[in-house]
């Protein structure tokens, strides 16, 4: 009998001591930003404040940095979306020659590591006066993001039938009306994940605004967090953690309404990219 | 799908317009943007590699070809030799042990746990991947300073503080991107060990298998085929670590976590070496190149 409870038992107690090693940074950064006399090692707070999350919030600089991740963020989400369904669109409903060579670039350009180019989109965003420029960084971001997006929505379009737009036709709707009417409205859980998966990652990254974004009084929130962690961030850890976790927030959110759209689980088949 | 819209006729009896027009019109957002952005830099990356592009000075106005120099420089520059080293301990500590086993590894536990356990777990699992990577860095930092939470235990428990970002800068960097990217593998191995079916692992039990020889002889194999495409596409993405190092390490102490890419970005932008920048961004784009073929062929995707 002893025998078989250890066996049940072990599981359960090699997952919970993975459980707290992986809990005890992030309870850092929680604890951290509501307490006035934060420290580096994980304490509990004597009382609970907001006050470094207030000093955060009340420099304009930081809201303004929150505000142009945001615009960068949902302007990348929005075109990533318009112009992957447009792409989507032949890719899923005709048939034509160039169809397989080209899904398989696609598939292929989702997995390159954008790293790799940085240093070449530097010295072409020099060549076409688009450095320092927001609207050029999001247009870039946009087209990073596109491979992946066309992947899942060509596979989101495949399953909506046919017929339904053909009836839409039958009434008089142009291709593009049947798009946006008929179609469109069907794959809101296929478009509400990719442009979830796209804000979270351009939200996210702080590499590709660092080399392309020199104003500071344009970096988005990555880099503006980045700047405060290399000024401020052996001193002021509450502050630090406080900006951590507001600026945590938004993929955190996104992540758990998500979670809504892909109740079919998480399966290698869309070419997810973490 | 085979469904031919152009051979669908409307009650009027018109025939709808060439598809093959309508699809270039589609089409034309999106090849634009990844023609300009995507292939236009990689096609550059070529480009530059053979050039003495600086970021300033004289030769910042005009280019010349130089050959094979930025590479001849490259495979003569102990720095690089040093970097693809580091990324390889990189790639095989964080990517392939950590984030593949140990993922697998949750997924393979949490398979038949109580529910409610096993949302724990995966919940706080799970958080350290939706935690945007510099985050992350000043988690991982904090953790692992000399007064941090890590020393505070150890010294709870009678052992002397160590100053492991110093000591151990490239464990600490591994931890922290196993930290961050395990959730995925896990998530994975999870959808694809479900597909195991019950029965066949319950009938070998019965059959007096052990649970060892389960897994190797049943799960696996069944498995194999996720393993391979997860280890190419975890690998793919820890190729392209760059926040997590630079916030930690800054690619330091010295070159003791320098992987390529910090390599790369600091012969650019910060020696003003775009030249040779690029050159190493080659390297880095060629194992992704590679590395993506493997991922599609491992996909066996269906278009």
């Amino acid at each position: 009998m002893k025998k078989i409870k250890l066996e049940v038992a072990v599981p359960y107690i090699i997952l919970s001591v993975i459980g707290v090693c992986f809990l005890l940074p992030l309870l850092w950064v929680i604890f951290a930003s509501i307490d006035e006399n934060a420290q580096q090692a994980l304490t509990l707070p004597d009382k609970i404040t907001f006050t470094n999350y207030t000093s955060i919030l009340s420099d304009p600089a930081n809201i303004r940095s929150f505000m142009i991740g945001l615009g960068l963020s949902l302007g990348q989400s929005i075109l990533v979306v318009v112009v992957g369904v447009l792409a989507a669109y032949p890719l899923s409903r005709y048939t034509q020659k160039y169809k397989k060579p080209f899904m398989y670039t696609i598939l292929f350009m989702t997995s390159l590591p954008i790293t790799a180019v940085m240093v070449p989109v530097y010295q072409l965003f020099v060549f076409l006066n688009l450095q320092d420029s927001l609207f050029g960084t999001m247009l870039f971001l946009t087209a990073s993001g596109l491979p992946y997006s066309i992947w899942m929505l060509k596979n989101f379009m495949d399953s909506v039938p046919i017929n339904l737009e053909e009836s839409a036709w039958v009434d008089g709707a142009s291709i593009w009306k049947g798009v946006r009417k008929v179609v469109a409205p069907l794959m809101i859980p296929g478009i509400c994940t990719v442009a979830i998966f796209t804000f979270s990652m351009s939200w996210g990254n702080f590499f590709v605004p660092y080399i392309l974004i020199q104003t500071p009084d344009k970096f988005p929130a990555s880099v503006t967090i980045y700047q405060f962690f290399g000024t401020y961030g052996m001193v002021e850890y509450g502050k630090l953690a406080a900006f951590s976790v507001i600026y945590t927030m938004p993929a955190v959110v996104l992540y758990l309404f998500s979670q809504r759209f892909m109740s079919q689980g998480f399966s290698l088949g869309g070419a997810t990219k973490g | 799908m085979n469904m031919n819209a152009s051979n669908y006729v409307t009650k009027e009896g018109r025939l709808k317009k060439p598809q093959a027009l309508r699809s270039i019109v589609f089409l034309l957002p999106s090849w634009l943007l990844l023609l300009l952005f995507f292939v236009g830099p990689i096609l550059l990356t070529v480009f530059f590699s053979f050039t003495n592009l600086a970021l300033t000075g004289t030769q910042a106005q005009n280019i010349d070809f130089v050959g094979f120099q930025n590479f001849a420089a490259m495979f003569d520059d102990a720095n690089f030799r040093i970097s693809v080293l580091k990324t390889i301990v990189f790639l095989f500590l964080s990517a392939i042990i950590g984030q593949q086993v140990l993922g697998f590894l949750l997924a393979l536990l949490m398979k038949g746990r109580k529910q409610s356990f096993r949302r724990i777990i995966g919940i706080i699992i799970i958080a350290g991947w939706v935690t945007p990577e510099i985050v992350v860095a000043f988690c991982w930092v904090a953790f692992l300073n000399d007064s941090g939470t890590l020393n505070m235990i150890l010294n709870a428990i009678g052992l002397s503080a160590v100053t492991w970002l110093y000591t151990f800068p490239m464990i600490s960097v591994c931890i922290a991107n196993i930290w961050h990217g395990t959730a995925f593998s896990m998530m994975v191995f999870q959808a694809s060990l479900d597909d195991v079916p019950t029965e066949l692992e319950e009938a070998a039990r019965i059959d007096g298998a052990s649970k060892i020889k389960v897994l190797t002889k049943i799960v696996l194999p069944i498995v194999k085929g996720t393993i391979v495409t997860n280890m190419i596409l975890v690998t793919l993405q820890t190729l392209g670590v760059f926040t997590l190092i630079y916030t930690m390490t800054g690619g330091g102490p010295g070159t003791s976590t320098q992987t390529l890419p910090i390599f790369m970005y600091n012969q650019a932008f910060v020696n003003y070496q775009l030249g040779y920048g690029t050159a190493i961004s080659l390297v880095l784009l060629v194992i992704g190149i590679i590395a993506s073929l493997f991922y599609i062929r491992s996909m066996k995707v269906q278009i």
